[in-house]
């Protein structure tokens, strides 16, 4: 069963990988959303496989059911086309990105150089008791602030739309 | 891997979603494989034209569409992520107890504001007054 | 037929769980495709004779051997991609609705737990409502793939309504779940049991969350009275006016589906699935099917019945009337429940 389990999480990661590399390479934004999609629903599987079948469930609902719709749409509505590069902009830009790649990278590696793998011991992220924790009096205002911050979100999404024709 | 790793009940009920995936999947690529191989196909240009009721088409059909789509695609990101909210809450709602009636009442009420700012502003309205002058 | 059962109690509890998963699946899925079929010559005989018809009734006895005609026809029919559309969204179109449309029927009981049913989640609500909303890809990129004026239109149309009542769908089940203080769809359906038989079920109980329910799945599927995004008058067929044979199969097939998990869901959720109608009678998937069959005729009786919605009014009533209700349906049963009223008590 282990090894089972190994081979899902090895074919769901190289797949969240090479669909995230696909998305950033590739020129097309319409591709690029379809390939982000896949890197969405592989992340879903690695947490389902992880025991926490909510989050994987959250996932979906919100980043590929909801923000992605929005984003094909802008994409669709916009008339977004293939994005051609400008030769002057396109050397600056490979040499900021190749910088800013290093730096992170070597955060990465000063971060994980840094960790002691420690096992979990039964860490339990059933849903119910995400629910019990996210709904105990410790987090009631973090969560009575997260529909502050929602309507926030809903106000200036509306306001902007409404501004330009 | 974490050793808190999930049951085996839990991995089989998982993959037979997995198989299920598959087997359709499946069906899907040898049904068009079969169709592939034996569909004819007899080209013509005329057949390849997009269809617009007989006349000849004009231009692209990937234009600028109406802003509303996209509004209400905002309007739908937003109140998903309050359903979203709602659902484990009430997993739990018996077991809070009072608490968890007062949290979704004030999260419910704050967000019925919001949907109430958005009505009266004119925004749920498919045709926008403001639409209809220009 | 003994030395069968020697080697199943031979094999490791691992491999006899895989073996049953793979009849299930396989069994299941074959049902569904039988389904489907039936679906499609049952949908248009009862329409006709609806509307004093007689439909399809030259293939076999009664023209039960439509679909299969059907069938072959579209397997003969040559591919049409039109010179303007995206090639590879406008193949993987198809594919995507069929296999989302299939997906979300995986986590539905006909039957006590066990057998009757491919995977029992804990969080199945919850993949249901993620499922569905992956539905919506699939006709945004049919709609906007063929590069047609009458596609796009009918895509984006489609799109925005399925989102539109999405929410109210997923809002109906707060209530139940409540109730039931779980996502998973087999204790929901054992939530509805008690000495009353029909009574108990969450269809009296949550009334006004199963109405909700009721009309945003009917618009989630786009059936008539909502199927605006296929309105033939003004959109030609929405947007699959492009797509012929095996690939408009595939959509239509989608479609079928679609439909049948709405009921097949419905039925778990607010008819108490295989639970029987009355307290002296036993429970069995007999009941599911009978219910299950009840709710698909009632999406073909709204067929044959009501007239379409105009576009801005079934945007209008999705987010002025539906979700609303819902909500406030939440927090009234919110409050019967912390007052321990009876019936929410439980």
């Amino acid at each position: 069963m282990e090894l089972f389990e190994a081979i899902l999480f090895y074919v769901f990661a190289g797949l969240s990988l090479l669909s995230a590399v696909v998305m950033v390479a590739q020129r097309n934004p319409l591709y690029s959303a379809f390939a982000l999609l896949v890197t969405i629903c592989s992340l879903s599987a690695i947490f389902g496989l992880l025991g926490s079948p909510f989050i994987a469930a959250l996932q979906i609902v919100v980043y590929a059911g909801a923000i992605m719709v929005l984003f094909l749409f802008v994409l669709m509505l916009l008339r977004v086309g293939r994005e051609e590069p400008e030769p002057g902009r396109q050397r600056v830009l490979k040499t900021v990105a190749i910088g800013l790649g290093a730096l992170l990278l070597a955060q990465l590696g000063a971060v994980i150089a840094g960790i002691r793998p420690q096992v979990a011991r039964g860490f339990d992220a059933s849903t119910r008791s995400m629910a019990r924790v996210l709904f105990s009096p410790q987090y009631v205002y973090v969560f009575e602030a997260t529909s502050i911050l929602i309507v926030g979100a809903l106000v200036g999404a509306v306001v902007l739309a409404r501004k330009e024709p | 891997m974490p050793s808190a790793a999930p049951s085996a009940s839990y991995l089989t009920s998982h993959s037979a979603i997995l198989a299920f995936l598959l087997v359709v999947v499946g069906f899907v690529a040898v049904n068009l494989v079969l169709w592939k191989i034996i569909r004819p196909s007899r080209f013509s240009e005329e057949k390849l034209t997009t269809y617009e009721c007989g006349e000849n088409p004009t231009g692209s059909a990937w234009i600028q569409f109406n802003i509303r789509f996209y509004v209400f695609a905002l309007l739908f990101i937003i109140f998903d992520v309050e359903a979203v909210f709602l659902l484990p809450w009430a997993v739990v709602f018996r077991e809070i107890g009072p608490l968890a009636f007062l949290e979704g009442l004030v999260f419910i009420a704050i967000l019925a504001i919001a949907l109430a700012y958005v009505w009266r502003k004119g925004d749920l309205e498919w045709v926008r007054t403001e639409d209809r002058q220009v | 037929m003994s030395g069968l059962s020697d080697h199943w109690a031979g094999l490791s509890p691992v491999a006899q769980q895989f073996w049953i998963a793979v009849l299930k699946v396989a069994v299941i899925f074959n049902v569904l495709l039988g389904l489907f079929s039936f679906m499609t010559y049952a949908e248009r005989r009862l329409l006709a004779f609806m509307q004093f018809r007689l439909g399809p009734n030259r293939t076999g006895p009664f023209g039960v051997l439509q679909p299969i005609a059907d069938g072959i026809k579209l397997f003969f029919k040559e591919e049409v991609i039109p010179e303007g559309a995206n090639r590879w969204v406008f193949v993987a179109a198809p594919a995507v609705a069929v296999v989302a449309a299939f997906l979300s029927i995986a986590v539905v009981p006909y039957g006590g737990p066990g057998l009757f049913q491919i995977a029992d989640l804990e969080v199945g609500i919850l993949y249901l409502f993620a499922i569905s909303s992956l539905g919506v890809y699939a006709i945004v990129m049919a709609g906007w793939a063929a590069n047609n004026k009458f596609t796009m239109l009918g895509g984006l149309r489609s799109a925005a309504q399925m989102f539109s009542y999405e929410l109210a769908l997923g809002l109906s089940w707060v209530g139940l779940i409540m109730l039931a203080g779980s996502f998973r769809i087999q204790d929901i359906v054992t939530a509805q049991k008690g000495g009353l038989g029909l009574l108990n079920w969450f269809c009296v109980v949550q009334f006004p969350a199963f109405i909700v329910y009721l009309i945003a799945a009917t618009a989630e599927v786009n059936r008539t009275p909502f199927d605006l995004p296929e309105a033939e008058t003004e959109l030609v067929a929405g947007f699959h006016t492009e797509y012929s044979s095996m690939r408009f199969a595939l959509l239509q097939m989608a479609e079928y589906v679609n439909m049948i998990t709405v009921a097949a869901v419905g039925t778990s959720l607010f008819l108490g699935g295989w639970l029987s109608p009355l307290p002296l009678l036993p429970d069995s998937p007999l009941w599911f099917f009978v219910k299950f069959g009840l709710l698909l005729f009632f999406f073909i009786w709204l067929r044959g019945t009501l007239p379409r919605f105009r576009y801005d009014q079934l945007m209008h009533f999705g987010w002025k009337v539906l979700v609303p209700v819902a909500t406030l349906w939440i927090l009234v049963t919110a409050g019967l429940v912390t007052a321990g009223v009876p019936g929410f008590r439980r």
